[in-house]
Order: C-alpha cells, then structure tokens, then sequence
C-alpha cells in the first residue's frame, strides 16, 4: 500500500464511516437523503465545525484547550452586549472580540510555554475565568436587534434549488483556512513537528516558543468566531452558549483520526468527524425516538474505538522494528 | 583522503560542578577523514561532541572550523556553522514522512504556501546523494531504525554540512545495515566531508575509520592512525594500562568452595541486547562480568532480573525452572539488582532516605505486612553505620544526598532483602576512593555469608580483585570464562580486545 | 516543640490555611454575624456550617483525586461519574428497591466500575490519563441520560435522604462522613506501607518497579478508589437536592478537586501527597465561593477567583518563578 495511503488510514476509516452512517440513515428514513439536510450539517454545527478546527491544529502540537466553549461564550453575550446595550456596530464589537480572545490565547500559551504549565490545567482555569466572566456580563440571553444581523441572516448563496446560507459558508470557508495552514505553510508543519517530538523540533532548530502561543492565540480566535457564528445562528447572545463545546470539539477531533498525544492527524478527519458528529444529531432527529444523550454514548464510544486504534496502531508499529 | 585540518580543537576544558570533564583535550579531524573517537565511561567524548555542537559552552581552549573560529552557544550555531550531529536516539519526528523530515523548518514554498511537489523532489535528491532508494513519502517511524539515521545522514547534508558526527550510530543496527552505513561514510568521505566516528565497537573502528583519537578521564590519551595501532595497544589506552605489567593474581584464588547453583541460565537471547548465553552462579562465588561499553554486560543483568523480556532461554533459580517475568517475580524468588543508571532506575528522589532503604523489602513483603517503624529505624540506622553513609539523618530526601552515598543507600535497599543472588552493576561509579573500598570489602563478605554476586565493571582491576571467576563479553556475545590463576588483568584484557592477534 | 512548629511552617498545608484564615477575617468584616452558629433540634446550623456541609462533596472528591495524582494522573471523568451514580440511586429506588444498603451498593458499585475501567486503560492499555479518563467525560453524562430517560427523577427515599441532608451529632451527616473517610484513608495509607508505594510509583515509576512494586496493580487500585469517591459523592448530590439530574450534576467538579488537590500541596507531576493539604484546599474553595455569596456575586460567576486562584498558585509552584525568587521560597514545598 502507498505509504501516503496508509498514513491516511485513519481519515479514510473515518469516512468511510461517514458515508455508511449516512447512506444507512438515508435508506432508513423518508428524507434523509437531500441536499437540506447534507447543508443542514454544515449550518448546524457551523460553531463546532470552527472550534473542532482550531482544536486540530492545538492538538496537532500535541497540547489541548478546554476554554473554547468559554471563549464562544463570552464572545456571545459580549458582542450582543455591545450592539443592545451600547449601540456598537456590529462590525465593531466582532473586532473587539476577536482581539479580546487573541489576546486571551496568547496569554494562555504563553504561560503554558514560559512557565512550563500543563496545558489542561491552564485552559481548565481558563474555561472558568471567561465563562464566570461571561454571565458576569449578563446571567440572561441578550436578543439583537440590528439590521445588519437581519440581512447575515437571510443571506445565503443559491445554487439552482439548494440555499446555502452564510454560516455554512463561513463553516466552509474556516475549514479550508485551516486546511491550508495545517498542511501548506511552515507554521502548521512546524506544529506537527513540535507534537510528534518536541525535543527533536527543539534540535531541529524550529520555533517552538513562538509555535506554541500562537496555535493557542488561533484557536481563541477560532472560538472567537464560533461564538459570533452563534450569535447569527440564534440571533442573540447567551453566556450559556458552548457549555460542553470543548468536549465534543476534542471528540470531533479524535474521531477524525487525529492523535490526542499529537504529531499525527489531517484536517480532512476533522471534516468527517464533524460531519459524523452532524449526522448522529441528525439521525436522532429524524428518529424521535431515542434520546438525544444517545449521542453522547455513541460519540463517547467512538471516542473509545479509535483511541484503542491509536494505541494498537502505535504498539504493532513498535514491534514491526 | 586527507587534508587540510577541517576541524580543530586546542586545548579544551570544560568542568562542572565536583568534576573535570575535559582537561586540555586537542582534536583534529581532516576533510575526506573518518576519525573515531574512543573512550570507556567518563572519558567526555560526549562531553567532548556537546561542546562542539553548542550544547555546552568551552571554559577554556579554541575550536578553528577551516580556519575560523568558531563560537557556537547554542546548536543552531554549529548547525549554521557546518557541524551536524546524527544520534543514536534519532532526532527526527518519526510521525511525519522522510521528505518532510528533511525538509522541515526550509520547505521550498511560493508565498509561504509550501510547495509538496518540490518537497519531495529536493528529499529524492538528498537521498540519492546517499545512494539512498526509500520512498520520500514513508512516515519516518516506519522504517528501521538504520534507515531512520541515513534519512538524519540526508537532512545534515542538505543541510550543508563539512563535518558529521555520528554518535554511536550502530548500536542498534544488524551486520547488514553496518555494512550499509559505512558504505555511505565512504561515499561522504570521498566527497570532502570530514566524519567524526563516535563508537565502542572495536571492530568497526578498524573496518572504517583512518585515524583513531583516544580520551580517559577527560584528557587527551593521542591520535594515531588506524593503521598503525594494534588492538591491544587500542584496548590498552583506552583502559589507561600498559599490556607489560604483570598484574598479581587474585588473592582469594585459592578458595573455590562452590557451593550449590544459585541462578543459571542457558542460551539467554534478547534482539538487539544479547546472543545466546549461558551462564552458573553458585553460593559464595562472585561471577565478575567484564566487557567493553556496549558489550551486553547490562543487558544481560536486565534480562536475568526480569527487566526485559527474553527472546528465548531459559533460567532456573536454586536448580528449579521459573519464569521470572518481571522485577517483581525477580525479587520474591530472593535476586537484587543494583542498577547502574540510579538516577532513573534506582533512586525515588523525593522520598526520604529511610524510605528509598526499605522500598524492596517491603515490596517482597507485600502492602499489607507493614515493616514496623522501628524495624525500619533498626535497619536504617544497621545499614546507615555498614556502609558509613553520610546524611543528616534517614528522613531527608535521598536526592539531597551526593550521588555516592545515593548509591550505597540503594545497595542498602538490597541488602536489606537479603537475597540470595545480587547482581552489582558499577557499584563503584561516581564514588570516592574510601567508598569503592568499603564496596569492595562488602562484597568479600557477602561471599562469605554465602550470598552469590555478579559484579559488572568497566575497570578490570577491579573484576580482577573481586572475582572468583569472570565471564568475558564482547559485542553482545560471551566469549570466554577465565578462572583461577589465569584471573589477571591481561588475560581480561585480550578477551576484551578480542579480533585477530594481527592487527588489520 | 519548636521542630515541629518549624515542620509545620515549611508545610505546603500553611498556605491554603492561611487563605481561609484571610477570607475567614474578610467574611467577618463584610458580614459580621459569620460565625454565629445557631441550634436548632439538636443540629448546629449557621454559615461555616454551610460550608463545611456544601464542601463535603468537593472534599470526598478530592480524596480520590490526591491518590490519583500522586500516582503521576488525573480523572476528569469524576463529574460524569457523579452524575451516573446519582441516576443509578434514582433508578434503583425509582424500581421499587427499598434496601438502603442495596442502593448505596448499587451506586457504589457503579462507580468503583468506571474507576476500573478508567484504571484499565491506563495501567494496563498504557493510554495517557488524561486521555483515558476523558472519554468517561464525555460518554458519563449520555449513560446517565439513559438511565434517567433524560428527566430529573424526583428521589423519594427517607433513607436516601438522611444521606444529604441528615444529622449526626448534631453536624451534618456529609462533613462527618468526609471526615471519617479522611480519617479511614490517612490510616490506611500511613499506617500500612500502601501511601509509599503510591508516593513511591508517582515519584519514579520505573525505580518503582525496579525495586519489586506492582506498579500496574497500584495505579489501577487508585482510580478505583477515586472512582468510588465520586460514586459516594454523587449519592450525596442526589440525597441533597432529592433528585437526579443528569445534566448537572457533578458539573466541573473534577476541576473544583483538581484544584483542591494542587493548592493543597500535591504535585500534579505525581510522588509526595498531602491528605490534609487537600482537605483545607477542598475547604479553602468553598470559603472563597461561600465569600461570594455574600459579596452578593451571582454563583455563575463564582468561578471567576477560582480560576484566578488555581492560575496564582500554578505560577507561584512553577520552577522559572522559583527561580526568579530563589531563596525566598526556599521553605516551600518540594514538588
């Protein structure tokens, strides 16, 4: 087998996956199989999609952020704050807020990196800090009411019958942003280096420091826009929003085929976990009747499988030597 | 072949605190050469190459790299510089493919989008200067550990580098992959580059390199040509003695009362660790087990204790079989193992020194039958006075302790199991004059008291004064047992050197 | 005397005291009638009371959790594991189960289950903790929707309910129960020679072994422990407010006990632990919170100091500031 082919194992498992859980779906239920449901993927899980993103690459250079849904949080009921309560352009507050989570990752990884902390236990303190920050801001939902919130939210791109609507695009869009910089630029190369052997990339000469803050500053970003994408999608702002988001962003990731110890994954497999992820909610959707926390124990199982592959993977690796 | 010096270091000192680790040490290395640097343990030829490399900055001496002079503070430096280093540990990401190992950190881009095609053109290229045919998109983890150090050999090249240092490249590679990697030094050799060969196997040294350059203790021993130097003189310098002197014989040759076999084992083998070997050890005898660095002297301590799992063999304790598959087995069939690495195999560092002395008793005893605390006060206090060791008191940390008396509180955790085997494995290393005596006088008694001992030892006196009997390794085989009156240091020696009694 | 009086200076255990003592003196300032502690049919009732009963929790957790570290570990999936055993309680007593000693073993077992599977993949399996602990996390809250079909099932068990909400000496029957469990522990680990073969395998795990422990068995042991401290924890949670609650209960506890833990004293890298120190950490944490209530902050943002301290405490215990400071903090733990 092609060397190439084989590292993408993982992927493809996760794909082909994909594709049976949603062929399987489409047979068993009456609609399934439609263009508005496969965009319905992308729109309703727009602000996972962007986190699961941005946790690929932290991941990738093997450390892992817990304050996303935090981040998402505050970004909400910040932004909603800003335009409601001091009639700020809209255009205005996302700017404050992307600047705010940028700075709020650097600090983040830099302490992580300058006082050697464990990453769980500084983004853990993190999730607290922000998400006490937020409903500090507002205990209650925030309703916008602004024109330019109106039209983002009709807006959509048609082709012939399908309406594709903004976050989906953005959702499209973050992807391939993140695509590019995990696999065409140095920056994200140099960030599968640092995971897969820090001390090796240390002797290699690469610039580990800097990596590090700034994979946390671009996963805060990322969260950043998972939380203005929330906005768009409820029309409102919720310091509740994204309680949870970091758990199933890890899970999206890892079932992508993603190492969690780092140096090994492609965004693709962060593609198709989300698009599993999507397709499970949707199944119990369609279904009612099983619970939703189904989903939970199926991801949570996936979960389970594909970190004994990993592990598997790596020990028959050890012993082929 | 050689030429102008590409590469010299005058003078060079380096210390730490309590210890010298280079004294005024000279090296040459010359464009087109292989030359390889020789040394048993604390010699500094690693020491030696961190200095060179940047890891370590010189306290004294000059280092001229073609002529200029050259500062390196931190590896970066030398790297720009010219100076690559290849280790045996190989210090790639084994999770990305060859072409991106060899590319990474300069990967050819438009824009800064990289460019994957040229990538592994420019990795195809750099292998081929090699003679190298693996595929550029392989995860580097996947192939073996010699091809992982050729693709390492391929990122120095490419990245210009004028010297190579291989540090000890083949420890872990077969006749085969040898054969291939000195096939590739010679190819560098007559492209101009100078090769700095990092190494304990004696046979290879004369299979390769062209000038030899020996340290001990930090200091210069000479260089000489391959050629012109005889194994046993090699042997000789590394060791610090001359093959003339007759040494006097063991004292306690006489007695040999063997009593009833302890341990025995029989064709013990571990990939990569050791080839097949057999082995006795009765009540009261002090097996000494000597070799060169690398010779498998460790890894057979490891194998017999249950570290490792063997390949094949098969062991038996007081004459029954066992099957010994880990430390813990190890302990409750009455062995000890005093390891040699005590900082990561052997010390709990936070933990008090009464605590450290008693852990593999109360092991062997199980969670439940609780040493009481003034039984472990008696033995502290027993052992504390034995082995004279100096601390405060037995509650302070052990890593507070100097690593001499570390290691004598781990002996004391050994032998307060009261084995019926223990295995030494450099008791002496790192331990002041008066120490060694009192390990040396230590392990008179245990044969006395009846209690069996290997003794593992880089310094042949020391196998010689403390033995009844020695077995011999070489490159990870046995190659000889010598007892009685033929226990002396040359006999050890020409074992050690082994080869033909002509030098190549 | 005075060694002992220096012993316990040095003593990381003086730091988190010291900060109750500090938010005990603010509370009084802000509220004076802190301390006034009331007696009503025989039970003591007042704000440290409060305390004490509300910490409860957060202290059993952090028991498990101390263990668990000290092997060089973490669980996350203690919250998740509250939440199944709550719904497990609710489930057996919503089936007709009357025994109070079969539901408390129903749940208990429940949890000491996770714990073991938990225990399994790391020791055995060699996967990462954090790792293996978090798919619990994420999968804990679905099993536990299953078994309360995704409502809160209401608990109706007098048993059940003296569990959270009872009386014992007058002080409520949670803190008692902590405290006896403390107790229980400090005896089992320093009497027998199990609290240095933890330390011991935390501290060097290959020395560990080296020397004849089972450490695979050890570590196992620890996260079922830690397992079945969650599993008493969530029983508690479920008596208190008398019903199951899947979605939140247990909700970031296991960062309440890591935090515990760590300002208590115990090194997150695993080796020395300090039962009281995590104990004054536990309550510590909820002195801060219960300040906050009467600073009037709403609880959503509680966590706010918390997270501020736990961030302190990890840059204060960090080598690069032991550096900066050098002698300064020469009496300071060694972690």
């Amino acid at each position: 087998m092609k060397p190439t082919l084989q590292r993408r194992l993982p992927q493809l498992t996760t794909g082909a996956i994909f594709a049976a859980l949603f062929v399987t779906a489409g047979l068993m239920y009456e609609g399934f199989f439609s263009a508005r449901v496969a965009v319905n993927l992308f729109t309703d899980n727009a602000a996972l999609g962007l986190t699961a993103m941005g946790m690929t690459l932290v991941i990738f250079a093997g450390g892992i952020d817990l304050s996303v849904g935090a981040v998402a949080g505050f970004t909400s009921i910040f932004v909603a704050t800003l335009i409601e309560q001091h009639h700020v352009h809209p255009a205005l507050a996302a700017l404050a807020a992307l600047a705010l989570g940028g700075v709020f990752g650097a600090g983040m990884g830099a302490i992580i990196h300058w006082f050697r902390q464990p990453a769980f236990l500084i983004t853990l303190a993190g999730m607290f800090l922000l998400r006490g920050c937020a409903f500090w801001l507002n205990t209650e939902s925030v309703g916008i009411n602004h024109p330019l919130y109106e039209r983002m939210a009709d807006f959509a791109w048609e082709i012939g019958a399908v309406r594709i609507p903004l976050i989906a695009l953005v959702l499209a869009g973050g992807l391939i942003i993140g695509g590019i910089i995990a696999h065409y630029t140095r920056f994200g190369r140099n960030l599968l280096a640092l995971g897969g052997n820090e001390q090796s990339a240390l002797l290699m000469g690469l610039p580990i420091g800097s990596a590090k803050v700034w994979v946390y500053t671009f996963n805060s970003l990322c969260a950043t826009a998972a939380g203005l994408v929330g906005t768009l999608y409820t029309v409102s702002g919720n310091p509740s929003t994204g309680i949870g988001l970091e758990l199933d962003a890890i899970a999206v990731v890892v079932i992508g085929g993603t190492v969690l110890t780092g140096g090994r994954g492609h965004m693709l497999g962060t593609v198709f976990g989300l698009l599993i992820f999507g397709t499970i909610q949707s199944i119990l959707l369609f279904d009612g009747r099983l619970s939703p926390w189904w989903s939970r124990i199926v991801v949570g199982v996936l979960l389970l499988a594909f970190i004994l592959l990993q592990r598997g993977l790596v020990r028959v690796a050890g012993k082929a030597k | 072949m050689s030429a102008a010096p590409l590469l010299t270091l005058r003078g060079i000192g380096k210390r730490f605190p309590g210890v010298i680790a280079l004294d005024g040490v000279d090296f040459t290395v010359r464009a087109g050469e292989i030359h390889a640097l020789l040394g048993e343990n604390g010699a500094g030829k690693s020491t030696l190459i961190k200095v060179l490399t940047g890891v370590y900055e010189a306290d004294a001496g000059e280092i001229k790299l073609a002529g200029q002079p050259l500062r390196a503070n931190i590896p970066a430096d030398a790297e720009r510089a010219g100076i690559s280093t290849v280790y045996q540990e190989v210090n790639l990401v084994p999770s990305l493919s060859v072409a991106e190992n060899i590319a990474l950190g300069r990967q050819p881009g438009r824009f800064g989008f990289l460019n994957w095609r040229a990538i592994r053109r420019h990795a195809r290229e750099a292998l081929a200067r090699l003679g190298l045919d693996c595929d550029p998109d392989a995860e580097l983890g996947s192939l073996s550990i010699a091809l992982q150090q050729m693709v390492a050999i391929a990122r120095a090249l490419d990245l210009k580098a004028r010297l190579l240092i291989l540090d000890e490249p083949t420890a872990s590679l077969d006749e085969k992959e040898v054969a291939d990697l000195f096939a590739v030094m010679r190819r560098l050799r007559e492209q101009g580059l100078g090769i700095v060969f990092v190494t304990h196997f004696l046979d290879q040294v004369y299979a390769v390199s062209d000038r030899i350059t020996v340290l001990r203790n930090g200091t210069l021993v000479g260089e000489y040509l391959t050629a012109e130097l005889p194994r046993l003189s090699l042997v000789g310098k590394m060791l610090g003695r001359d093959l003339a002197e007759p040494t006097p014989g063991l004292a306690n040759a006489a007695e040999n009362t063997a009593g009833a076999s302890v341990l025995s084992a029989r064709s013990l083998s571990r990939k990569g660790a050791l080839h097949s070997l057999d082995l006795d050890v009765r009540r009261g005898e002090v097996l000494g087990l000597a070799g060169l660095l690398g010779s498998g002297r460790t890894e057979t301590a490891r194998l017999l204790f249950g570290i490792d799992e063997r390949d094949s063999g098969e062991l038996r304790v007081k004459g029954a079989p066992v099957a010994l598959r880990s430390p813990r087995d190890a302990v409750r069939l009455g062995l000890a193992f005093c390891s040699e690495d005590r900082k990561s195999e052997g010390i709990l560092p936070n933990l008090s020194v009464r605590e450290n002395l008693i852990i593999a008793l109360q092991a062997k005893q199980g969670g439940w039958r609780t040493l009481a605390r003034s039984e472990q006060d008696r033995l502290c206090a027993h052992y504390i006075a034995a082995l004279r060791i100096k601390t405060a008191d037995a509650e302070v940390p052990i890593r507070t302790l100097s690593g001499g008396n570390q290691q004598k509180v781990l002996l004391a955790r050994w032998l307060a199991t009261q084995p019926a085997l223990i295995i030494l494995d450099e008791p002496t290393r790192g331990i002041d004059i008066g120490a060694k005596a009192e390990i040396e006088q230590l392990i008179g008694k245990l044969r006395t008291e009846g209690i069996a001992v290997i003794f593992i030892s880089s310094e042949i006196e020391e196998i010689v004064r403390n033995s009844t009997r020695a077995l011999v390794l070489r490159e990870r085989r046995p190659c000889g047992e010598i007892a009685g009156d033929k226990l002396n240091v040359n006999h050890l020696m020409k074992a050690m050197a082994g080869g033909h009694t002509k030098h190549e | 005397m005075t060694e002992r009086v220096r012993q316990f200076l040095r003593s990381p255990v003086l730091w988190p005291l010291a900060g109750i003592a500090l938010l005990l003196i603010a509370n009084l300032i802000l509220k004076p009638g802190f301390l006034n502690i009331t007696v009503l049919d025989g039970h003591l009732y007042g704000l440290p009371i409060d305390v004490l009963n509300r910490g409860a929790k957060t202290l059993i957790l952090a028991l498990g959790m101390t263990l668990v570290i000290a092997t060089g570990g973490v669980d996350l999936s203690v919250g998740s594991v509250v939440a199944i055993t709550g719904a497990v309680a609710a489930a057996l007593i919503g089936q007709g189960t009357d025994s109070l000693a079969l539901i408390v073993a129903g749940a208990l077992g429940a949890g000491a289950l996770a714990g073991l599977a938990n225990g399994l993949l790391v020791a055995r399996l060699g996967v990462q903790p954090i790792v293996a602990t978090l798919i619990l996390m994420v999968a804990g809250r679905g099993v536990a929707q299953v078994l309360t079909d995704g409502q809160v099932l209401i608990i109706k068990h007098p048993g059940f309910d003296f569990l959270g909400n009872g009386f014992v000496l007058g002080l409520p029957f949670t803190i008692v129960c902590a405290t006896l469990l403390y107790l229980a522990a400090h005896a089992a680990l320093r009497r027998t020679a199990g609290g240095m073969f933890i330390e011991a395998v935390g501290d060097n795990p290959e020395a560990s072994r080296f020397a004849g422990l089972a450490t695979a068995r050890i570590k196992i042991l620890v996260y079922v422990v830690c397992g079945f401290c969650a599993a008493i924890a969530g029983i508690m949670e479920a008596a208190n407010i008398g019903a199951a609650d899947a979605q939140r209960a247990g909700e970031n506890m296991e960062l309440d006990a890591i935090f515990a833990v760590v300002v208590g004293g115990t090194a997150l890298a695993g080796g020395r632990f300090l039962l009281l120190g995590s104990f004054v950490g536990a309550l510590l944490l909820q002195m801060l919170i219960t300040t906050m209530y009467n600073l009037g902050v709403p609880p959503a943002v509680a966590p706010v100091p918390k997270a501020l301290l736990i961030l302190t405490v990890c840059l204060l215990q960090s080598d690069r500031t032991r550096r900066w400071f050098g002698g300064l903090w020469r009496g300071k733990p060694a972690s």
